[in-house]
């Protein structure tokens, strides 16, 4: 089933509670999907850039030498950084698998990405100026504590909880992806995809990674090679109505875009709310009423239709 | 604004169950046969054994409901004559499996409101989400915004009005009934219908398989006028007809013990 949901502030300047709003979105939609949670946050933009990456997953059986593992592939992961010239400005982790570096670096991000994801067990969940993802197994509420993201302040986000039926219950199976290479675009997806293997053969010979068997991960990736080839989000999105075959309806994120768009039969639910001071969407209209406490005016949007709000 | 999220305290129990041991809150104001309460800090199981008291037990045939907050499945299952008012948004499954109540949500409703609706009279002042009015049997249901895919799927009895426009495949699978759209409909209107009327104010996507246009009689022009008058919508606009066109029709007419005789 999944929820998804996501939210814009317009003439953002990054002040706003957005680790808390998310949260309490996600968490009224906990029965769409109480396996894993996943945030995509929008904090002000810097000119560092923001590395969140995963050595092990949240389910790894914790072996012996479990914890020495994880060091020493720590350890790895700074030296290749340090080897590609990016100068690593400060590294902290949030639990003992999952960790967020701010790197001053100009070089090329997919090479960064493809090294450090060399190192055995290491997963790139994110990398952007701004983009930080966060996901992990459990509810919002839960995810949330794990990693502090109620302090979180920024523009937008999106989330996702899942309930998990077309591959694992891990973290590289939850949502949302980020746009392989790509900086700062992250994707989350509620619908089957069912040209998946298509699309992956034809991406991975484009040279992309995939680091699940999720068929989410193919949107994320197919959006960032056409924005790569300088299409508009928007234009990107309306390709994909074409392109990618099933039922979904995804919301993609861009540094200072939020977009949805739905398939041809409109099988997935959305609820739209925009008003002078925030765009909220969400599967459900009681995650919308979370952060919002008066009665509002919403709608559904239709079947291939495209919308794209920037802050 | 924290009842809104709830789900902290909802509890469950080993078959899955949603709190299988809330009882009603006993909350509401009561005066004469009318009673109002509000729904913000109640679950939504709380909500509607409230209304099952009020309705059932205690006789009470006119019903507000405050701050409803747009949750699931509320005013689920009601089997009597009664008037009830949510001042606010439902969420899914609003007003679902009913057989006599008046309703009137003064907000929007989310998927699959109304369904499996028996008899009674749901109004919705502004929109409604996918797959209003599912199934039903008899009623009217009158949407006074805009609603979304697959309207009436299934639908076997029954009216459905709606001001604004619809989405795809309204009409998919319908076996008896009407629909009275307003604005325009999206693609594949009336697909694969088997029986009922479909009638479409605004512009026409696409017709669905076997769809076709239909002749318009006096029948038509009294239905609608009376169903607009009925529920104060003003006068009706210029409506085309859409009905099976049975071109799918495959039916054998005789049972199968039947045909064993004349074959």
């Amino acid at each position: 089933m999944c929820g998804i949901a996501g939210i814009i502030y317009r003439n953002g300047n990054g002040g706003r509670p957005l680790g808390a709003d998310m949260t309490r979105m996600l968490q009224s939609m906990k029965h769409r999907g109480p396996d894993s949670t996943g945030y995509a946050l929008y904090g002000p933009a810097s000119d560092l850039v923001l590395v969140r990456f995963t050595l092990a997953d949240a389910n790894d059986p914790r072996d012996f030498e479990f914890t020495e593992r994880l060091e020493r592939h720590r350890a790895e992961v700074e030296a290749r950084m340090r080897e590609l010239g990016a100068q690593i400005m400060n590294i902290e982790f949030d639990t003992e698998y999952a960790f967020r570096a701010a790197l001053r670096y100009d070089g090329d991000l997919k090479r960064l990405a493809d090294y450090l994801e060399d190192v055995p067990g290491c997963e790139v969940l994110s990398l952007g100026k701004s983009l930080e993802i966060v996901k992990d197994l459990g509810d919002a509420e839960s995810v949330a504590d794990q990693y502090g993201l109620g302090k979180f302040e920024g523009t937008h986000a999106i989330g996702h909880v899942r309930m998990a039926t077309e591959s694992d219950v891990d973290i590289s199976g939850a949502h949302p992806y980020w746009a392989y290479p790509f900086s700062d675009v992250a994707v989350v997806h509620n619908g089957q995809l069912t040209n998946y293997f298509h699309w992956k053969r034809r991406l991975e010979r484009a040279g992309n990674r995939f680091n699940s068997e999720c068929d989410s991960e193919i949107i994320a990736v197919y959006l960032a090679e056409k924005l790569a080839a300088g299409a508009t989000l928007e234009d990107a999105m309306h390709q994909s109505l074409d392109e990618l075959d099933g039922v979904f309806t995804y919301v993609c994120v861009t540094e200072d875009a939020l977009g949805v768009a739905k398939d041809e039969l409109a099988a997935k639910p959305l609820v739209l709310y925009e008003s002078d001071d925030l765009v909220a969407l969400a599967s459900e209209e009681i995650a919308i009423r979370a952060v919002i406490d008066h009665e509002i005016e919403t709608y559904d949007p239709y079947e291939r239709q495209v919308l794209v709000w920037t802050r | 604004m924290d009842s809104l999220v709830g789900e902290r305290r909802i509890t469950y129990d080993a078959r899955g169950l949603a709190e299988p041991h809330a009882e009603a809150p006993r909350v509401a104001e009561i005066e004469g046969s009318a009673a109002r309460f509000d729904a913000k800090d109640l679950t939504t199981r709380q909500i509607n054994l409230e209304l099952r008291r009020l309705l059932y037990e205690l006789g009470v045939t006119d019903v507000t409901v405050e701050n409803p907050g747009a949750k699931h499945s509320l005013a689920v299952g009601i089997l009597t004559r009664c008037r009830i008012t949510f001042e606010g948004s439902l969420g899914y499954f609003g007003c679902g499996l009913g057989d006599g109540p008046e309703i009137h949500v003064k907000g929007r409703v989310g998927w699959s409101s109304c369904e499996n609706m028996m008899s009674g009279v749901v109004v919705i002042d502004s929109n409604a989400g996918s797959l209003t009015a599912a199934a039903i049997r008899g009623g009217d249901v009158v949407v006074k915004g805009q609603v979304g895919a697959r309207t009436g799927i299934d639908q076997k009895g029954g009216t459905v009005i709606v001001l604004g426009d619809a989405g795809s495949m309204t009409g998919f699978m319908m076996q008896r009934g009407r629909q009275i759209i307003c604005g325009d409909v999206g693609p594949g209107l009336g697909d694969s219908m088997y029986e009922g009327t479909l009638y479409v104010g605004g512009k026409v996507k696409s017709l669905g398989i076997d769809c076709v246009p239909g002749e318009w009689t006096a029948a038509d022009t009294e239905l609608i006028e009376r169903k607009f008058r009925i529920y104060g919508l003003g006068s009706p606009p210029e409506l085309q007809k859409f009905v099976c066109g049975k071109a799918l029709y495959n039916y054998d007419n005789l049972e199968p013990s039947e045909r064993k005789l004349v074959l």
